[in-house]
């Protein structure tokens, strides 16, 4: 069996796991959606008036019951219907999803432009004073929290400038390009700066040891170019851990930056579970949570494959 | 490979900067109000959505019978006029006979009769039921008026329907079972789209029977963080918004194109005791920790002094002077000797519990109330919750202490019947029974002389604080900033955006 099999194989399993872990937990949170639509309020009601709320948000039934009842519909694709929405859940997931996704590539470009490139300046100057400012920098970043981050950014321009991008109101990308990057720029820099920071130590510190390697020291002996040993010979090489930890990020950010979307007024993934679990709506919190798993899962699959790309001596699936 | 890689991701790099100067922020409509909230509605059923905003969005949609004015006066709604019989026992209702609802059909007694039995029946689950109780009966005798038969005398029930919970809707759609999922209403907007969490569009009613409304539409939209608003404010790019936290909101003053709307509201915020557990249940151990509470000190440190010391009765027309009240002057001799009598003299520890961000205040309401007991030798242990956790223990009693921030009402009876009386829906929250707030409370509840059920309340404030089942602490603002352009908006004791049905914007 392929190596790529045995994974895909292993992905019910774990969604069948995570799938019983939200279901149990959503519900071992005191509080239900009754209260969580009422507040005190829910206080007044007469017996027969909780049993009819019970009852039109489906957590009249024992929890087995209610697990195999949404567990038959997972298995024909009906994740359920929202109660605040009124709507399926996977097509409210999939109305969030393509604001996460842009986000996520958006914000991991920017950590890579950056970071990368400041990584590789650093490795190159080790211990020299642009070397320590790069490090400095890398630490104010990871350290900052991106709420921080954000609400300076909007504070600056809009008491400074004048100007902020519109919020509230989002543009998806294929309606109008110009005016959803406006609107994206912003969070995507919020995100990416911490982000860019812990590229840059990652890709200065494997920069470094591939720097000392034998073989770039022949390759530098033989007379090629410093720019060229740099970026070609050095730097694949080095790529495997930024990768590792873009891996690992980006699967985050597919689940959503809940801050960076609060403070920008954005409706991603990140929102959606927070509301979904502040308002008890069961489905769409399981349902979100399954989905995110499941892009976790790809993700890694991804990034496991391209291990194997970048670095060929790796045989995946072989022994260790 | 890495070359190409390198110049692709620095050219990317130089379209997101080129982008990033490309902001530019959207010219205004003229006429339509663009506005900003923290917090979405939850739902669109008038009769059974409680949260503040969802009844926001719904009182611009539906109307009641009648509604109160910025005094919390009575004004008319749906109804043109009411009368109750000399028994107190029949309400009777005159209704407009130009109210609409927004498909064009007039607003008739059936609607009014379905509504009420609506709010009635069990299995719609209206919360809102509990003040209606005293209906036994609808007639409607002809096509404007509306007549309910009470099973006893109860003044409070005609404030309890101005609220949007008392909401008249279409007979046809109860029946087609569409409350809820679609909203028609005779208000001063129509819902024309909405997109929970994200945004809310109206258009102006022109058929509406209050008159004409000044604005095409409100585009609402949801900034979850108030500081993003204060922020859209300033560029100009919102003309109105609803603030809930006071440090934002006393930001807003500070700019010179925006106004600060503050009205004081009916909602208290309150030191519950559970008089049910030890040693909570000796009269002299919360009569201690009400003179050890310096209230004025809470109020600035928690919420920096926005806001007012209260007593139990928040609503204009029936406000005491607090500082007559039981203990309203921090004596902490006093306090010690009350524990020192009840013998606890070395003090106790006990739990408190505060809800995260409701109100945006209770974590410092918390801290203060803390350090103010721990004067007396009382420990507190401070646990913050998440709303619905907190909600379900406050539900159940399961609490030694609670910060909590409690919505009023226009009378007495209707705010305070479901802690104080023996029959209270909340009566296990409050946890304390006493005769002589129990017959107050009905007295108060018969007396339709509005002179006397001031006396009569007058005393139930005062012995209420006296016996220190909670220790009530200060009532705050609410809270909307506009651009100065934008006029005529009335804010109301109930933080109602009614006002805005009457709001125009200058060029």
């Amino acid at each position: 069996m392929s190596y790529l099999t045995r994974r895909l194989l292993t992905f019910p399993l774990v969604m069948l796991g995570v799938s019983i872990l939200v279901f149990v937990a959503i519900r071992l949170v005191p509080g239900d959606a009754i209260t969580a639509m009422l507040g005190t309020e829910a206080g007044l009601l007469t017996p027969a008036q909780r049993d009819a709320l019970a009852s039109y948000f489906g957590i009249d039934q024992p929890i087995l019951a209610q697990y195999w009842h949404w567990l038959l519909g997972v298995f024909q694709g009906d994740l359920g219907i929202s109660v605040t929405y009124g709507k399926p859940v996977l097509g409210v997931i999939l109305e969030r999803f393509p604001l996460t996704l842009q986000l996520a590539l958006m914000s991991m470009c920017v950590a890579l432009a950056v970071g990368l490139p400041a990584g590789v300046f650093a490795a190159t100057r080790n211990e020299k004073l642009s070397d320590l400012g790069v490090r400095i920098f890398a630490m104010i970043g990871q350290s900052t929290p991106n709420f921080v981050v954000g609400l300076l950014i909007i504070y600056a321009l809009s008491a400074g400038f004048g100007i902020l991008p519109t919020m509230g109101e989002f543009t998806p990308f294929f309606t109008n390009p110009l005016r959803n990057l406006g609107q994206m720029i912003l969070p995507a820099v919020t995100l990416g700066f911490a982000f860019a920071a812990s590229v840059t130590r990652i890709s200065r510190s494997a920069m470094l040891d591939v720097l000392s390697d034998d073989y770039v020291r022949t390759a530098r002996s033989k007379g090629v170019p410093k720019r060229s040993v740099i970026w070609r010979h050095a730097l694949p090489n080095a790529l495997i851990p930024v990768v590792t930890l873009s891996g690992v990020e980006f699967g985050y950010l597919l689940g959503g930056a809940v801050l960076v979307e609060q403070i920008y007024a954005l409706p991603g993934l990140g929102r959606l579970v927070l509301d979904a679990i502040l308002q008890r709506d069961y489905a769409l919190v399981q349902g979100c949570v399954l989905f995110i798993a499941f892009n976790f899962m790809v993700i890694n699959l991804l990034v496991d494959l391209l291990y194997a790309t970048l670095d060929p001596r790796i045989r995946l699936g072989e022994g260790g | 490979m890495g070359r190409i890689f390198s110049t692709r991701l620095v050219s990317g790099l130089a379209l997101a900067v080129a982008l990033g100067t490309a902001i530019v922020t959207t010219p205004a409509s003229a006429a339509t109000l663009r506005m900003a909230w923290s917090q979405d509605a939850t739902g669109l059923d008038p009769h059974k959505q409680t949260a503040f905003s969802s009844i926001r969005l719904l009182e611009l949609i539906y109307e009641p019978l009648v509604r109160f004015d910025k005094d919390l006066q009575l004004v008319p709604a749906v109804a043109a006029s009411w009368q109750f019989s000399a028994d107190g026992k029949e309400l009777t209702f005159k209704l407009d006979p130009n109210a609409k609802f927004q498909d064009g059909k007039p607003v008739a007694p059936a609607d009014v009769k379905a509504s009420f039995e609506r709010v009635l029946d069990e299995k719609t689950a209206a919360a809102a039921r509990a003040n209606f109780r005293s209906i036994a009966s609808i007639e409607t005798p002809d096509d404007k008026t509306v007549v309910f038969k009470l099973s006893q005398p109860d003044v409070p029930l005609l404030t309890a329907m101005a609220s949007i919970n008392a909401a008249i809707v279409p007979a046809a759609e109860i029946a087609a079972g569409s409350i809820g999922t679609k909203a028609l209403g005779s208000g001063p907007f129509k819902l024309e789209k909405w997109d929970p969490n994200s945004k809310e569009v109206l258009t102006a009613n022109e058929d509406w029977a209050g008159g004409k409304v000044a604005v095409d539409g409100i585009d609402i939209n949801v900034l979850p963080d108030e500081t993003a608003i204060l922020a859209s404010l300033r560029t100009k790019q919102i003309d109105f918004a609803l603030l809930n936290d006071p440090l934002v909101a006393t930001l807003v003053p500070k700019e010179a194109n925006l106004t600060l709307n503050r009205t004081p509201v009916l909602a208290y915020h309150v030191l519950q005791l559970n008089p049910s557990r030890k040693p909570m249940n000796e009269l002299a151990v919360r009569q201690a920790i009400s003179c050890a509470i310096d209230r004025q000190d809470v109020l600035d440190t928690a919420s920096v002094g926005e806001g007012k010391v209260t007593g139990p009765l928040t609503m204009p027309g029936y406000t005491t002077d607090a500082s007559q009240l039981f203990c309203y002057k921090r004596d902490v001799e006093k306090a010690k000797k009350l524990m020192a009598d009840a013998g606890f003299a070395e003090g106790f520890s006990a739990t408190v519990i505060a809800a995260n961000g409701e109100p945006a205040t209770a974590a410092a309401e918390a801290q203060v109330i803390q350090s103010q007991l721990a004067e007396i030798g009382v420990k507190l242990d401070i646990k913050m919750m998440e709303l619905n956790v907190y909600v379900d223990a406050w539900l159940k009693g399961d609490f030694d202490m609670a910060v909590a921030l409690n919505g009023g009402r226009a009378d007495p009876y209707s705010m305070y019947n479901r802690y104080w009386t023996k029959v209270g829906n909340l009566q296990k929250v409050a946890n304390y029974i006493d005769d002589t707030l129990d017959s107050l409370m009905q007295k108060g509840r018969e007396e339709t002389d509005p002179a006397k059920r001031k006396a009569i309340f007058a005393e139930f404030e005062k012995h209420l604080v006296e016996v220190s089942p909670w220790v009530w602490l200060y009532t705050s603002y609410s809270y909307t900033a506009q651009q100065k352009n934008v006029q005529g908006f009335v804010p109301t004791p109930e933080g109602s955006l009614f006002g805005l049905s009457k709001v125009s914007i200058q060029p």
